[in-house]
């Protein structure tokens, strides 16, 4: 192998890197900025409108305020993991995207350009779940050396949601590597491809996994109505509390960059990726195509990112023991059940469509189950 | 309870019953089992106050509000038909004002002036640290002759705490820009005035004076 050889393999990565490099904290603050104007438009309000036309360049005046403020190291706090814990949580989340393609990807990658960093790794979703789930180290680690009560119950409480949240995360994913046969994302999106472009999505053979998925998702990136570890009525700031300046940007941007990540998750596993109706479901090497297919990706991404936005305030807070609650008597439980119907399912090389009568069933017998433990159970009125 | 039941009488069950009260969570039916419902319903509520619903910022700079009428703002000094000052430098607002940010200094009126003929006293200074008071009101309240009035002005703002001491001076300037502007209080000449008022508001038939709000 020349140098040559070596350089046509590692420029395609090199622009990649760098467009999630460059791209990624730009979405960050753009993302506050439209989550703001969500905000306002659902509580009837304007939202930040001073700065540029609509408000457009509040995000970058937010940008260099916060990176000119002084930076503040507290004298109590254990100064090395202080620091470092910012720096661990925004790595994990941007790592994560290594495998994540943001644009059309052929199953099989040989040269050229590409709109992903590691393509045609055969456990691009284990990398991916195992890379994630150490995000919840930067939050751990700078919960504990902000030497802070509150800080320290933020993260002890991220840490048991984590860790509860992994388990039903991975369950209704495994239905999805189960239909698909591999692990690769882009195998799992190219086998949603269909004629008309749309009934291939997992969605219509999966859509409890997906609830499931979603839900859990969101408790990983600490999202309300799970933001228990940072929830300000109850602990002040939670993990970040202590944070201030660019130290706090990068938690920030870490927990935006999770929402994205989320959101392509969503999308490349249950959405059908790049496939829609009128998109060619190939991928060639047509610019043109490349770019629809990318918008299509992009839209459905965007779309889902509003969603979880819009979310914020259609609901409120769980509490813990409801959080916990949720994740071990409801959702571990149905997707198991679900895990174990869809492997015999595609073991006997059935039709698909059982699987979605499934997936309503089951649901409605856990709400029928919850219905009766709730109206059944009287609790005895013990005196001693 | 897991243990055989002592024998109780009947009282000590009935107390029993009362000092443990239990608080049960409380029973959901098969919807609101399903949480989803729920969800679309908070999520539809979200929806509809972003697209239906109309906003209610004000837009304050460009958009100023319309304060009401017996709102207490900045002071002013009001002037009689002839642009005096009112004030008969009584003391009584210096007396009521619970905060003491009025300062008055009286002086003997100009006898050889035939514009102060009909007055005895008049206030040589009259001061209020703006930043000291606290709107209460009661300044206008004492005051026998309508002399001093709070406006509508909110928007009071300065550089320094000196600039916030308004004098004789710049208290009568407020009352030629709101009484320019038709921004009158509502307490204007409410028609309570005591004998050290002028004439022309005791008789009914006479025009009204400057500075009568349109809410007298």
């Amino acid at each position: 192998m020349n140098w040559y050889e070596i350089w046509t393999e590692l420029w395609p990565t090199l622009i990649a890197i760098g467009i999630i490099l460059a791209v990624v904290p730009v979405v960050g603050l753009y993302a506050t900025f439209v989550e703001r104007k969500l905000a306002a438009a659902v509580q009837d309000r304007l939202g930040p409108n001073r700065v540029g036309p609509f408000g457009m360049f509040q995000a970058i005046a937010d940008g260099i305020k916060i990176f000119l403020k002084e930076q503040i190291i507290p004298s109590h706090v254990h100064t090395f993991v202080y620091m470092l814990a910012p720096c661990i949580s925004l790595m994990t989340a941007m790592f994560a995207l290594v495998v994540l393609p943001y644009g059309p990807t052929p199953v099989n990658y040989d040269g050229g350009l590409r709109f992903v960093v590691m393509p045609g790794l055969d456990i691009s979703l284990l990398i991916m779940f195992a890379i994630s789930s150490l995000s919840a180290y930067g939050i751990i680690l700078g919960g504990w050396a902000s030497n802070n009560k509150y800080s320290l119950y933020g993260a002890i409480r991220s840490c048991a949601q984590f860790i509860s949240y992994e388990i039903p995360m991975g369950l209704s994913v495994i239905g999805v590597i189960l239909v698909a046969g591999s692990m690769n994302i882009e195998t799992i999106v190219a086998s949603q491809s269909s004629g008309d472009g749309i009934s291939g999505w997992n969605l219509w053979w999966q859509p409890l996994a997906l609830v499931i998925f979603f839900t859990s998702a969101l408790a990983e990136t600490n999202r309300l109505p799970f933001d228990l570890p940072e929830c300000e009525q109850e602990l002040v700031g939670g993990f970040h509390t202590e944070y201030g300046g660019i130290k706090f940007v990068l938690f920030f941007l870490a927990e935006y960059t999770h929402v994205v990540t989320v959101s392509f998750l969503t999308t490349l596993l249950f959405f059908g990726g790049w496939h829609f109706p009128g998109v060619p479901s190939e991928v060639t090497a047509s610019y043109g195509i490349l770019a629809l297919q990318m918008l299509v990706l992009l839209v459905k991404v965007c779309g889902v990112v509003c969603f979880i936005m819009l979310l914020r305030w259609a609901l409120p807070r769980f509490r813990f023991d409801q959080l916990m609650g949720l994740a071990w008597k409801g959702l571990i439980p149905l997707a198991m059940l679900n895990l174990v119907f869809l492997a015999v399912i595609e073991s006997l090389e059935w039709h698909r469509w059982p699987l979605a009568v499934l997936s309503v069933v089951l649901f409605v017998a856990a709400g029928y189950w919850s219905a009766w433990q709730s109206q059944s159970f009287v609790r005895k009125a013990s005196v001693a | 309870m897991s243990t055989a039941e002592t024998p109780v009488t009947q009282v000590e069950k009935k107390q029993k019953k009362k000092t443990v009260q239990w608080g049960d969570d409380p029973k959901i039916g098969f919807v609101e089992a399903l949480y989803l419902p729920a969800i679309a319903g908070g999520i539809a509520t979200a929806l509809k106050h972003a697209f239906f619903k109309k906003r209610s910022t004000a837009q304050y700079p460009e958009q100023k509000p319309e304060m009401p009428p017996n709102y207490r703002g900045v002071h002013r000094l009001n002037r009689d038909e002839e642009g005096r000052v009112k004030c008969v430098a009584c003391y009584m607002c210096q007396t009521a004002c619970p905060a003491n940010c009025i300062e008055i200094i009286a002086a003997p009126a100009p006898q050889d002036d035939p514009k102060w003929a009909n007055r005895d006293k008049f206030p040589a200074t009259f001061t209020i640290d703006e930043l000291r008071c606290i709107y209460c009101g009661m300044c206008e309240e004492a005051c026998p002759v309508d002399a001093i009035e709070l406006t509508s002005i909110y928007d009071l703002t300065g550089m320094s705490r000196q600039e916030m001491i308004f004098d004789k001076e710049k208290l009568l300037s407020v009352f030629d820009e709101t009484s320019k502007a038709g921004l009158d209080p509502v307490r204007t000449n409410r028609g309570a005035l005591g004998p050290a008022s002028e004439k022309s508001l005791q008789s009914a038939d006479s025009p009204p004076p400057p500075g009568r709000g349109k809410h007298g």
